[in-house]
């Protein structure tokens, strides 16, 4: 274990890697709506703790919606 | 052949038939270069992100390709072409879904967000709001609310 520090954060793991994990799809915006800040920005992986291969996968759907206006570009 | 997915986005003035009847027709055409469409879907009327066109809502329609990339090319030109689409993707996947989209199976509870958000929530929220206020003032006024709790 590498905390015992003051601000020690626990390991979250990836919510797209889990067993039953959701499929990421452009489709579905319910759940692209959880990776996009108030504004319409696309969630950085450091706060969602999603993977890296899973956040390009993300960040594509994300656009796609954007395309198809299911997701904004901006909010405000 | 590969698989596609294509959505595309009709204006909102025309009739859900005659998008019935513009998805019918990308269906022959893809038909007609040796395509075939496995599964279509009418997501129906639904609000646009941001405004496409001047048009704040979207008739979208969905449809499941197992064609080669010239039906895709004809599709997309005829989409292009025709005034009442506003909107368009295809994309290619590894595998075609058999079952209805999540867009179909979230059709209900889509239905209830609406009305969570509208009216009398914001109604009764500031009164409470005041009377929260109220009680972190004076411990009296804590007190009574105490009692209101009691008796109700």
């Amino acid at each position: 274990m590498r905390g015992r520090r003051p601000f020690f954060r626990r390991q979250k793991s990836c919510p797209f890697s889990a067993p039953n994990a959701p499929k990421i799809d452009y489709k579905d915006v319910k759940l692209l709506q959880r990776f996009v800040s108030e504004r319409g920005k696309i969630v950085p992986r450091r706060i969602t703790a999603v993977s890296s291969k899973k956040q390009r996968e993300l960040a594509r759907a994300i656009k796609r919606a954007r395309n198809l206006a299911l997701l904004p570009f901006v909010v405000d | 052949m590969p698989y596609y997915e294509s959505v595309f986005v009709a204006r909102p003035d025309i009739s859900a038939a005659q998008v019935e009847a513009l998805t019918e027709s990308m269906k022959e055409i893809v038909a007609g270069s040796g395509g075939a469409v496995t599964k279509t879907e009418y997501w129906g009327l639904k609000t646009l992100a941001y405004r496409i066109k001047k048009s704040r809502k979207g008739h979208y329609s969905f449809l499941n390709l197992d064609a080669p990339a010239e039906a895709v090319l004809e599709m997309e030109r005829n989409l292009r072409l025709n005034e009442d689409v506003i909107r368009y993707m295809t994309v290619r996947v590894e595998t075609l879904e058999e079952e209805p989209s999540v867009m179909m199976r979230n059709k209900g509870s889509r239905d209830d967000r609406p009305r969570r958000d509208s009216g009398r929530d914001h109604d009764s929220r500031p009164p409470r709001a005041e009377s929260e206020a109220g009680s972190s003032a004076s411990d009296k006024d804590d007190d009574s609310t105490k009692a209101d709790e009691g008796e109700s």
